[in-house]
């Protein structure tokens, strides 16, 4: 029984009335401290690699590369979902979150074995966002060159 | 020291806002969410405000997901202005080498080492 | 055979009896409420097995031949296994069947399995086609989380509406009729209904309104009235579908009050896990054959209807816009004497 729009869309209304909401004060707490705690510990690196004389362009790659290696060691030890659980998007987030969809990937699909279980799914939740973000980066850039000239930058 | 409190605050603002809009939006998951921050972070780099961000709140702004989509602008522009087209194209990546790289090794390397706990 | 079918509605005049019944569980279902209620409490969801799924298979293996145990049947005497579980190709029921190594009839109805299984168990009995069927449903965290969400370490925060799919198996032995006190004396077998819901991360809403169908058309069938039960469950429907289910019984003018529960809400308690409730075939499979057989068993319960809900979606159908449909499958358990 496949229900009338007009029952499908009362019901909605319904769903929507009876619906709980998200606890956005407590999740927004949660995502700032969370979220600004990681930001933290990369500041950390960042004046480390800054004290040894790296300038802040070269600084900032590396200390991504850092966070990632963190974020992936966090979600090996099987800490790094109970955090996400709580932060929200204070995990999800900052690049450490990043590492951590591709890690997780990783080691659920080892049972599908290397090749077709890690290799394969390795990207299953991060993909999207490589994909997007390079398309709106070209789009980006090009209207950028448009608008103030090849060497603008 | 001031800079970790930039961090932190700057940081911390850019998860909430990301947080709220993920409560608030209807039909929005996390992956959508992830999937417009980056976005924005390549949009304010085209319009020149992200780089200012980062020297400004550091790791604050280097670490949230829009600074990946700051540095794949970055790149891009970089690659056009020293080897035209072929340089536009191969300078997103180039810029974000480093991290995808440290990405997928490390995602492997978890794979080969750590077992999902649940 | 002189049993009778009203509606969608099956009475049986001899009602076949549930011999037997075993809940085996994972360690969050054994330190909820009904902790007591189980058979089996696992200490760990992996069982020192290579994958998750062959953890559930190991857990349907046990909970059935513990069932058989408890009902004084021998694997010879077992004419059919009936089962089903949530993964694509019900394949760890499947897999359980090949040890059990009895004739075998996959079923798949989601969380409503474990009702659709003893609804044809009691027609094979009913019928003469057999004299004891094995049936077992059941479910588990990781393994649907792998199939339906995310894998197992990735840092999600789950949305308010979510429910926690229940680790837990629930099988049972359905034989002749005067063989055991508990018996199946109607099933009523619900149709697909589909009221628009989209969203997986809020199965309450989409099956409250296949669930009040269900009922709805049991009260219909068999002319009762909600007093004529102990206790009225519905599956997993949960803090959000529970609720809707509720108000739509009532614009049916059915109102059920505080002998309508629901085994989502009642697995779990409020300190564990902030989701919306327990969710899978073994959340009611195993509320059926840990909590409701042994009250009824020992007399605690008269006579109560099972009433889980199904969402009927795959991995991919709501990824490509389509609604979720969901079934509901009614059982009148009852203690004779």
């Amino acid at each position: 029984m496949k229900a009338t729009k007009e029952q499908a869309d009362e019901y909605k209304r319904l769903v929507m009335r009876r619906s709980p909401r998200p606890a956005i004060l407590r999740n927004a707490l949660w995502a700032f401290g969370v979220g600004g705690t990681i930001c933290a510990v990369g500041q950390f690196f960042l004046n480390l690699a800054l004290l040894g004389g790296l300038p802040l362009t070269e600084a900032v790659p590396l200390v991504a590369g850092v966070m990632i290696a963190i974020g992936a060691a966090l979600t090996g030890l099987g800490v790094y979902d109970r955090i996400g659980k709580r932060a929200g998007m204070g995990a999800a987030l900052p690049i450490t979150g990043f590492a951590n969809s591709i890690a997780s990937a990783a080691m659920e699909f080892r049972r599908e074995g290397l090749l077709l279980g890690v290799g394969a799914r390795l990207f299953t939740i991060a993909g999207p966002v490589i994909v997007y973000a390079l398309a709106a980066g070209l789009v980006v850039a090009l209207i950028r060159m448009l608008v103030s000239g090849p060497a603008g930058s | 020291m001031m800079s970790f409190v930039l961090a932190f605050v700057v940081g911390g603002l850019i998860c909430v806002l990301a947080q709220l809009t993920l409560d608030l939006g209807t039909n929005l998951t996390p992956a959508h969410v992830m999937v417009l921050f980056v976005v924005l972070g390549a949009v304010a780099s085209g319009l020149g405000l992200y780089e200012p961000l980062i020297e400004f709140a550091g790791a604050g702004a280097s670490v949230p997901l829009p600074a990946f989509g700051h540095a794949l602008v970055k790149g891009m522009l970089k690659g056009a202005a020293e080897k035209g087209l072929s340089g536009l194209l191969a300078g997103g990546l180039t810029g974000t080498a480093l991290g995808l790289t440290v990405a997928i090794l490390a995602g492997l390397a978890m794979a080969l080492v750590a077992r999902p706990k649940g | 055979m002189t049993t009778k079918k009203n509606g969608q509605t099956i009475g049986f005049s001899n009602p076949p009896a549930v011999l037997g019944a075993a809940a085996v569980v994972g360690p969050k279902e054994g330190a909820g409420p009904l902790a007591g209620w189980f058979d089996v409490v696992k200490a760990d969801r992996l069982l020192g097995m290579k994958s998750w799924e062959q953890a559930e298979t190991k857990m349907v293996e046990e909970a059935v031949n513990l069932a058989l145990a408890k009902a004084k049947v021998r694997h010879q005497d077992v004419d059919f296994f009936l089962g089903g579980d949530l993964l694509n190709q019900i394949v760890v029921t499947s897999f359980a069947a090949r040890t059990l190594d009895v004739p075998f009839f996959g079923l798949y109805g989601a969380c409503a399995t474990v009702a659709e299984a003893l609804a044809l168990a009691a027609v094979l009995v009913d019928g003469g086609f057999a004299v004891n069927v094995a049936l077992a449903s059941s479910s588990h965290h990781d393994t649907a989380e792998r199939q339906y969400r995310f894998p197992a370490e990735f840092g999600i925060q789950r949305p308010v509406t979510a429910q926690w799919t229940a680790t837990a198996v629930g099988a049972a032995v359905v034989g002749p009729h005067g063989k055991g006190k508990v018996q199946v004396t109607h099933v009523t077998v619900g149709r697909v209904v589909d009221y628009g819901q989209k969203d997986p991360m809020d199965l309450g809403a989409a099956m409250a309104p296949a669930a009040a169908d269900t009922i709805a058309r049991h009260f219909e069938d068999t002319g009762r009235d909600p007093e004529a039960y102990d206790l009225i469950l519905s599956g997993d429907l949960a803090a959000v579908g529970h609720p809707l289910c509720v108000e739509l019984l009532e614009r049916k003018g059915l109102r059920l009050d505080n002998r309508f529960v629901d085994c989502g809400l009642m697995l779990y308690d409020d300190t564990q896990e902030p989701v919306a409730g327990a969710s899978g075939c073994g959340c009611s499979a195993s509320v059926f054959a840990g909590y409701l057989f042994k009250n009824l068993e020992q007399g605690r319960f008269k006579r109560v209807l099972l009433v889980p809900t199904g969402a009927l979606h795959s991995p991919t159908s709501c990824q490509q816009g389509e609604s979720i449909p969901c079934v509901a499958h009614a059982v009148v358990l009852e203690r004779s004497g």
